[in-house]
């Protein structure tokens, strides 16, 4: 604080404030500018429109789910969200417990569908491959030349699966353009036809598939290490390992019995049939087509080949969480129009701005021009909430909801009060006689403890809330605490600097009668008063002044301390000076 | 208005002063009274009237529509399904709302191209909300932890800060009033318990503290060195400060609520039932009684609290001695300041 020397105590704060400002300004300027940040602040679903779902995550057997498990379910959802064609879908965890997805427009039942359904995992033979993209028209099979069933088919690697609509579907499959519908889950008894997406550098690849030969729910756990050579020296290739149960197990020594027979007819590494393939399948979908090198008879494969640390752990963890199906439940779904929400925004700002003008109104009556100081600063505080919330929406993505308006609408009463708290210490010195510019310096010096004492609680319970709670109920601990810290900002470095500058004004420093820190409203006692006697701040008029006959006085005078003594003089005093002091005594 | 400012000269000299302190008695029994009915009435009314977060079920909220007529809207879901008793509202103006039991997704889809045409509005125009049963408990739930959690926190903040867990327990103890009394007036509203509403009793609680705080700040510094004083008592000092803050408490009240009462009779009375009404109710009810506990309840309670500490007591007494042998001197009947 600039109050040592300086002609003008206060300058210095106040430019630091306009820096602050001008600095956040420009940063939400170049954000705007780049494209990435918008004026307007991130407006939520519910005032924006849209579809909001909350879903709670349940796993089978009613086990709880930890964070690791929550994240892959999110990841899950994204996929599939993305996967069903809506854009600009937010999905996000909460409290670590439930999953919050956020679309514009109203989702089609197939979308909830899939969004709800739980992740489906399982083990499926390849039939046929190839490249990612539609077989040109041109260069499609003939009609007569389309595969035949001969037989049943009498295994999961029996070609006899496919049959004309199949190959059709395999034909025409665009794996970089997947169909927008998605349709039902797959029938796991029956052959599939589906894509492994591009990812890194390997293009997408799609499939024919038999049916699902182990099920996902037959891993016990997956994890990925460097690989062990022959000798047990570790390699630098990663491998991702699964472990089945035991009816896994049985079930893949039988597939592995099988693929690796075409493995070994295809003439072993070099060969390439695709039937030595077996697919991980998750949510209809491939994320790994190794072949069978081996008959794996103890139900603990090994998957190896051109993985990084990144894709062996992200294929490990698919394979755990398909491992573990959970399901979600829809705990709460809000659809709200574009118009009702912004309806009910502008009815909320229009009665925001009317309570602010009674704000303004009481502030003038109760406090003349010092009322002014009390709406700049509510100005000043409003413009820094502004700013944080416009510049979080771009960098935190922090989106308003109608609960953080009605935060902030609340939040103007408590911010006010940080200035009605240091006003009324000021007129409080101002009472004891003190000037101006030591009245502000002695109330800011009290009040400044209250205030902060006082934040402190409400950034407190802001924190806990923002931190245990769920829901529109976190929105609104945020407002509340980015509006507690702004007032903070504004009492510090901008209401009483500016008081400090005013306290040097005529106007106010000879506090004119509309002033609000006029001495003689305020029923200053002048701390010198003539004759000598100077009272000191700390002895304050007393509460009530009896009334004394002057001998009586003069008796009890004897026994007071000079302390008290002084007290009584000055009570006299006060008890004749004042006409009001004299009736209210009796 | 000059006696306004006069009125606050006189309660900061002492000059004018409310008893709040000595007549601590009624304002617990008031209190007392207040917290049982608000406790009674909530159970005489057979609970509180759950919103449909707590309940579980559909929502349809239609706007702009031609005609307020609730049976159409009740028509509209029984034609889908049969037997089923939709409550059906005009929240505001022209809009509607209609809540159901549980809907499948295609009773819903169909009952909302019911209500688009039974109320002659565009499709986009009615939109549907379902909530499941557990939400709203889930809301609450983890409400209630934060509010213990933000308790025990704030206690412990405000022991430190005043140093002495006898303001805590007081400043807790008008908390605890004001969140009976403002869930009793919610319940006698009959307004929806809704997540706004549980918003709103958070703020509150904040609300209550912080007030406290500000009060107890002054009691804290006219009581620092009451040991030393032979002037007043500590109950007296206690209720000076309260007196000399209580301009402040009655602006920032005033100012607080302002915004609040906008929100509750202009903008619900604009947009009905929802969000801001249920926040804003919450709020405007404890925003009053959480000003008024703090001076009736918080601050009588850490005066009674401390009153029989021997020091204290030994202070009261040589007040009293002082006063005695001042007035038996002066041989006038005095007029002494509040007895605590």
């Amino acid at each position: 604080m600039a109050r040592t020397g300086s002609k003008k105590p206060g300058l210095r704060v106040l430019v630091w404030l306009g820096v602050i400002l001008a600095v956040l300004t420009a940063v939400l300027a170049g954000g705007t500018m780049a494209g990435q940040a918008s004026w307007a602040p991130k407006l939520a679903l519910d005032l924006e429109g849209g579809t909001q779902m909350i879903l709670a995550p349940k796993v089978e057997g009613g086990s709880d789910i930890n964070e690791e498990q929550l994240n892959q379910a999110v990841a899950i959802i994204r996929q599939r969200v993305d996967g069903s064609g809506v854009a600009e879908a937010e999905i996000s965890t909460q409290s670590g417990r439930n999953v919050v997805v956020s679309l514009p427009g109203t989702p089609s039942s197939q979308t909830r569908d899939l969004i709800q359904a739980s992740a489906d995992m399982n083990f499926r033979p390849v039939l046929l491959n190839g490249a990612g993209a539609p077989v040109p028209e041109e260069s499609r099979a003939p009609e007569d030349q389309l595969p035949k069933p001969a037989a049943e088919p009498t295994n999961g690697s029996d070609t006899n699966w496919i049959t004309p609509e199949i190959y059709r579907q395999f034909e025409a499959l665009d794996c970089d353009n997947p169909a927008q519908d998605e349709q039902e889950r797959s029938d796991p008894a029956k052959p599939l036809v589906t894509c492994e997406p591009a990812s890194g550098t390997n293009p997408a690849v799609k499939y024919i598939l038999g049916p699902v030969e182990v099920k996902g729910s037959n891993i016990v756990t997956s994890s990925f290490q460097l690989q062990q050579g022959a000798q047990g020296a570790v390699t630098n290739e990663w491998a991702v390992n699964i472990q089945f149960d035991d009816e896994g197990t049985a079930k893949f020594k039988e597939v592995t019995e099988r693929l690796n027979q075409f493995y070994v007819a295809a003439g072993g590494d070099t060969g390439n049939d695709p039937k030595a393939q077996f697919a991980i399948v998750l949510d209809d979908q491939v994320i790994s087509a190794p072949r069978s090198l081996a008959v794996i008879t103890d139900g603990r494969p090994q998957i190896t080949g051109g993985f990084t640390e990144q894709s062996a752990k992200a294929l490990s963890d698919q394979l755990r969480f398909g491992a573990l199906p959970i399901s979600f439940e829809i705990q709460s779904e809000q659809q709200i129009s574009a118009t009702l929400g912004g309806e009910q925004l502008r009815m909320g700002l229009l009665a925001g701005v009317i309570g602010l003008l009674l704000v303004v109104v009481y502030s003038l009556f109760q406090y003349r021009a010092l009322g002014f100081v009390t709406i700049a600063s509510l100005v000043v505080a409003g413009i820094l909430t502004y700013l944080a919330i416009a510049i979080l929406g771009w960098t935190e993505n922090y989106r308003l909801s109608l609960a953080g308006v009605a935060g902030i609408i609340v939040a103007i009463g408590q911010t006010a009060d940080s200035f009605i708290v240091y006003f009324e210490r000021i007129r409080d010195e101002l009472r004891e006689g003190r000037g101006l510019v030591s009245a502000v310096e002695n109330g800011w010096k009290r009040a400044k403890r209250t205030v902060l004492a006082s934040k402190a609680v409400n950034l407190l319970a802001a924190l806990v809330l923002y931190f245990v709670a769920v829901g529109n109920v976190r929105g609104f601990a945020f407002t509340l605490g980015l509006t507690a810290i702004a007032d903070l900002i504004v009492v510090f470095m901008f209401t009483h600097p500016t008081l400090q500058l005013l306290a040097r004004t005529k106007f106010f420093g000879e506090g004119h009668r509309l002033s609000g820190l006029d001495p003689k409203r305020l029923g200053a006692v002048p701390l010198y008063r003539g004759a000598g006697r100077i009272r000191t701040p700390e002895d304050k008029p007393a509460a009530v002044v009896p009334a004394k006959n002057a001998g009586a006085a003069a008796e009890a005078e004897r026994r007071l301390t000079i302390a008290e003594r002084r007290m009584a003089q000055k009570q006299e005093q006060l008890a004749g000076s004042s006409k009001s002091a004299a009736k209210e005594t009796k | 208005m000059p006696s306004f400012a006069n009125f606050g000269n006189e309660l900061y000299t002492g000059k004018r002063s409310y008893n709040f302190v000595g007549a601590k008695k009624i304002w617990f029994i008031i209190a007392a009274v207040a917290v049982a009915l608000s406790i009674l009435i909530p159970v005489a009314k057979g609970g509180f009237n759950l919103g449909i977060e707590f309940r579980g079920g559909s929502e349809f909220t239609v706007s702009n529509v031609k005609t307020t007529d609730a049976a159409v809207g009740e028509k509209a879901v029984t034609d889908v399904v049969e037997g089923s008793v939709p409550r059906v509202a005009n929240v505001a103006g022209t809009t509607m709302r209609i809540q159901t039991d549980k809907l499948t997704d295609d009773e819903t889809l169909r009952i909302k191209e019911g209500l688009t045409s039974a109320y002659g509005v565009t499709d986009n125009e009615v939109t549907s909300t379902f909530v499941g049963p557990t939400w709203g408990a889930d809301v609450t739930k983890q409400a209630l932890i934060g509010l213990v959690i933000f308790v025990l926190l704030a206690a412990v903040l405000m022991a430190v800060y005043f140093r002495t867990w006898k303001m805590s327990l007081s400043a807790i103890a008008g908390m605890a009033v004001t969140m009976f009394v403002t869930a009793g007036v919610y319940a006698l509203s009959d307004f929806e318990v809704t997540p706004s509403a549980i918003i709103g009793f958070l703020t509150v609680l904040s609300y209550s503290l912080y007030d406290t705080v500000v009060v107890f700040d002054k009691i804290r510094e006219n009581t620092a060195d009451v040991d030393a004083s032979t002037r007043r008592t500590f109950a007296e000092e206690v209720n000076l400060a309260v007196n000399q803050t209580l301009v402040r408490s009655i602006n920032t009240m005033m100012v607080a609520i302002l915004p609040v009462g906008a929100i509750l009779f202009i903008g619900a009375g604009l947009l009905g039932a929802g969000t801001l009404r249920d926040l804003s109710l919450a709020l405007f009810v404890g925003i009053l009684i959480g000003t008024a506990a703090t001076i009736f309840i918080a601050a009588p309670m850490y005066a009674w609290l401390r009153q029989n500490e021997p020091d204290l007591v030994r202070q009261a007494k040589r007040v009293e001695h002082r006063r005695a042998e001042s007035s038996s001197r002066s041989g006038s009947t005095a007029v002494e300041p509040a007895q605590a």
